[in-house]
């Protein structure tokens, strides 16, 4: 398996503060690879670099072969990478639908004239997104949700539809950012079928933060473990688990 | 052209800054404690002016004209102008602080509207210009090749005592450190048990006196006034501000004397290069910096 | 799917047009020339007040210098149909110039939309709002030092070509032109932006582009609007174009709803109406009381309306919701 995704000697600092230092790594195409560590030592400033929300101060990022440092976010999306958030970023005043019809927007193929005109060509299209918005939300089980407010569903759909969302997209590579936060043991498990599934059945790549354990030992292939910025611990789940230095940097020297 | 950078011209230049600093600072401290660019801030000075008008002749029978009842007028400009900044930040700023910012702005919005208008309407003070008299007998003396009018001089050193007194204030006094620290977070403040709310209406009534004080300098050097005398005063000093840094102390009144220099040159050279030079200035710091000289770039955690 | 309501509102459109022509035609007498000078009024007002509704309520945007926006149109079409008349003062037909006229403003205001839209774009909230404000200033002080257009005075005896018609069918184009693109995977684009910046551009929206596309669409209709109103009231001056009547706007818009055409449609009648009200009301206490109530009363009010409705009703009238005969299908906003 190629690489899809990979990241060159890339650091980053926000003025004097150094938040990446001098990663390298490779996320394999079809692998659900994982990215934990502390509060604090990277992670998101990881992610917010790879999709292009932060530019690299040093290093290269490639995706399926291409550069894509440095690029806006929305072309890094157009190539086939998506992201969810920490904090839920959902398009809180629009509908479930739309929310998912927004993420469609980029292979909308008529024009600002065509839809100022309603063209039979733009109609065909709005159609099309919406057709394909209703079939994700069935297979993501929010169908029923569609028409209303998406500030009105409970935390746990929430966290569905930015998932949803975020593979509206037609992404190859998913980046997931602490999917399990705040869900309940059940919401958990599902959440780790959803995410093998999004691997098996949609061919999308994932790529995830999280704290939460279970899930990272469950469904991870590998890990990356940061601390402060730098990578402390690569590899299989289990030899990570059993690293001294990992259990260091969450638990402290006494705790190893 | 030569004749423009001379010693008059840049001692005008100082007046005019000195003027745009006193409301500029008012503008500055606002948003470095509350993040809100109140547009109501010009009409405070414009308030100022119209209570010294008053508070001239009230207190002119007793005093007569000179340096007591220059002083006593100066102070009731200063509380006129704390008191309508206090009472704007009172109902129609404070209900909406947790709010949108889009609403606060609107709301200043208003309530500039309302000031403007209702001074403006009021049979007593009306829309025509009032002439302001004369506090204090005017004078010229040469200093150096120029002829300056005792006001001007009047203007420069009013604002640096009133600046240097802030100056001490903010730095020396505790409630000017907790002023810094409610600018800095607010949140933090207030488990360090500063009363966030009190240091906020503080700061609007020492920004509003200050524009009052200015309202006052402003009527007694350019004698005319009008409900919409704070407009273009206003948003330029507002610029001023912003070119200095918003939220910053010296950053206001580096961007104050520096608009009002540029100002006076500009004005000297060309007339329609005087009137948009300030929005020149405001354009050109937005789109290469816009935190100002001073300012200080703040990430958003993303 | 996408069931049109075209036909349903064209239909209540006209529907209404007749009754105001009915209304106000001589013998009926109900609705004299005044009462058509506000409608007209209102009827333009519609077409600003949507227009700014474009960039600030759905595409977030902050600009509080649309006025200046309908200036150029003002001033653009203005000139246009001065130049024409003057050029050929017997040219029979006059009003497919006028309309294109019109356009070709809407056309210049595009362009100053874009010009705007462009620097605006790395800037957010406040310094939007400054900067917006900046060049609505800088347009307003250039179009004051053009004498060829009258400098203060403005640009004088343009033709009255603005007929209740014209202006009716203008609204109605604008509405309906607007609600389409709102509705529409662009609009939700610009929605997107309004509602989550970063996650717009994270499902691989070009914010950029839809953040001038905003500004750029709002300008054409609010130069429209302006030349529009030049012709109507036959003259254009820098200062009706200024930062107060850009302040007044946003007013409508507020009361209304930030992001509802319908909103902006009742504000826009309403508070046009309200004004014409009140001065009457003002005129009245005058002359029974003796004091003169001057046209500043009525925006004091205006003035305590807005604060009133940022305190207690800070959405709006509509806040964000669409009458039913405006909406497309269900489900979308």
């Amino acid at each position: 398996m190629s690489a899809l995704l990979s990241v060159q000697n890339m650091t980053h600092y926000f003025g004097g503060l150094r938040a990446v230092s001098n990663f390298t790594f490779d996320v394999p195409e079809g692998a659900i690879y994982g990215l934990i560590g502390p509060n604090g030592s990277g992670k998101t400033t990881t992610f917010n670099l790879i999709t292009g929300i932060y530019r690299p101060t040093e290093g290269k990022i490639l995706f399926d072969g291409r550069e894509i440092t440095g690029y806006r976010p929305y072309r890094i999306v157009h190539r086939g990478v998506a992201r969810t958030f920490q904090n839920l970023r959902i398009f809180g005043n629009l509908s479930v639908l739309d929310n998912i019809r927004i993420a469609r927007h980029f292979n909308f193929k008529a024009g600002l004239f065509g839809s100022l005109l309603r063209t039979p060509g733009a109609l065909k299209e709005e159609k099309k997104v919406r057709e394909e918005s209703m079939q994700l939300l069935e297979v993501m089980h929010l169908q029923n949700r569609a028409l209303e407010d998406a500030k009105n569903l409970p935390y746990g759909e929430l966290r569905r539809l930015e998932i949803a969302r975020a593979l509206a997209t037609k992404p190859r590579l998913i980046l997931l950012d602490e999917p399990a936060a705040g869900m309940n043991p059940k919401e958990v498990s599902d959440l780790m079928d959803l995410i093998r599934r999004i691997r098996d059945e949609f061919k999308v790549t994932v790529f995830l933060i999280e704290h939460h354990m279970k899930v990272v030992m469950g469904i991870c292939e590998r890990l990356k473990v940061l601390d402060f910025g730098e990578t402390i611990a690569e590899g299989l789940p289990e030899a990570v688990g059993k690293d001294p230095k990992v259990l260091e940097a969450y638990l402290g020297k006494r705790g190893a | 052209m030569g004749s423009i950078f001379n010693t008059q011209q840049i001692i005008n230049g100082l007046q005019l800054g000195s003027i745009y600093a006193l409301i500029a600072l008012g503008y500055t401290m606002v948003y470095g404690i509350v993040r809100l660019i109140n547009f109501a801030h010009g009409d405070f000075f414009m308030v100022g002016a119209y209570a010294s008008y008053g508070a001239f002749y009230i207190f002119n029978s007793f005093l007569g004209k000179g340096t007591p009842l220059a002083i006593v007028v100066l102070v009731f400009a200063m509380v006129a102008g704390g008191a309508i900044a206090t009472l704007a930040n009172q109902f129609a700023y404070k209900p909406l602080r947790y709010k949108p910012k889009l609403s606060s702005l609107v709301t200043a919005l208003g309530v500039s509207m309302f000031l403007e208008y209702f001074f403006s309407a009021f049979p007593l003070i009306g829309a025509s210009p009032l002439g302001f008299p004369e506090i204090i007998h005017r004078a010229s003396f040469k200093i150096g090749p120029a002829m300056i009018d005792n006001y001007v001089i009047i203007d420069i050193v009013v604002a640096a005592i009133l600046m240097i007194g802030l100056t001490l204030l903010v730095q020396r006094s505790a409630i000017g450190r907790a002023m810094r620290a409610v600018s800095q977070d607010k949140d933090a403040s207030k488990l360090m048990g500063i009363n966030v709310e009190n240091i906020i209406t503080w700061t609007f009534l020492i920004g509003g006196a200050f524009a009052g004080a200015a309202g006052l300098l402003s009527g007694m050097t350019y004698p005319r006034i009008d409900p919409y005398m704070g407009i273009l005063p206003g948003l330029k000093a507002f610029i001023a501000a912003v070119l200095g840094g918003i939220g910053n102390i010296p950053g206001a009144m580096l961007g104050a004397y520096i608009m009002g220099i540029a100002e006076t040159f500009a004005n000297a050279w060309n007339s329609l290069l005087g009137a948009g030079i300030a929005f020149i200035i405001l354009i050109i710091v937005l789109l290469v910096r816009p935190t100002g000289i001073l300012g200080e770039k703040t990430a958003d955690k993303i | 799917m996408g069931k049109l309501k075209l036909p349903q509102l064209t239909l209540v459109a006209a529907l209404l047009y007749v009754l105001i022509k009915v209304l106000s035609l001589d013998s009926v007498g109900a609705l004299n020339g005044y009462f058509m000078i506000i409608i007209n009024r209102s009827l333009i007002f519609v077409i600003l007040t949507v227009s700014l509704n474009l960039i600030n309520g759905i595409t977030g945007q902050f600009s509080l210098g649309h006025m200046g926006f309908a200036a150029v149109g003002a001033y653009v079409s203005g000139t246009i149909t001065t130049l024409v008349l003057k050029l050929s003062p017997d040219v029979v037909s006059n009003y497919p110039i006028f309309i294109g006229a019109i356009i070709l403003g809407g056309i210049g205001a595009a362009v100053a939309g874009l010009v705007i839209g462009f620097p605006s774009l790395r800037l957010k909230g406040d310094y939007l709002a400054i900067m917006t404000l900046g060049f609505g200033e800088v347009i307003r002080i250039i179009l004051n030092n053009i004498d060829y257009v009258g400098g203060p005075r403005g640009l004088l005896g343009i033709p009255k070509f603005s007929t209740f018609t014209i202006i009716y069918v203008f609204t109605f184009f604008t509405i309906v032109l607007i609600r389409n693109l709102i509705q529409s995977s662009h609009g939700r684009a610009m929605l997107a932006v309004r509602e989550n910046e970063v996650a717009a551009e994270l499902v691989g929206v070009d914010t950029t582009r839809y953040k001038v596309l905003g500004f750029v669409v709002g300008a054409f209709f609010a130069g429209i609007g302006g030349g529009l109103l030049a012709h109507l009231l036959q003259i254009a001056t820098p200062t009706q174009y200024g930062f107060y009547a850009s302040a007044l706007l946003l007013v409508y818009v507020y009361a209304g709803g930030m992001g509802s055409i319908t909103g902006s449609i009742i504000a826009a009648f309403g508070l046009t109406f309200l004004s014409q009200f009140l001065q009457l009301g003002f005129d009245s206490l005058s002359s029974i009381t003796g004091i003169n109530f001057g046209s500043e009363w009525t925006m004091v009010i205006y003035a305590l309306l807005l604060i009133l409705i940022m305190l207690y009703k800070t959405e709006g009238l509509m806040g964000m919701k669409e009458a039913k005969l405006l909406v497309i299908e269900e489900g979308t906003k």
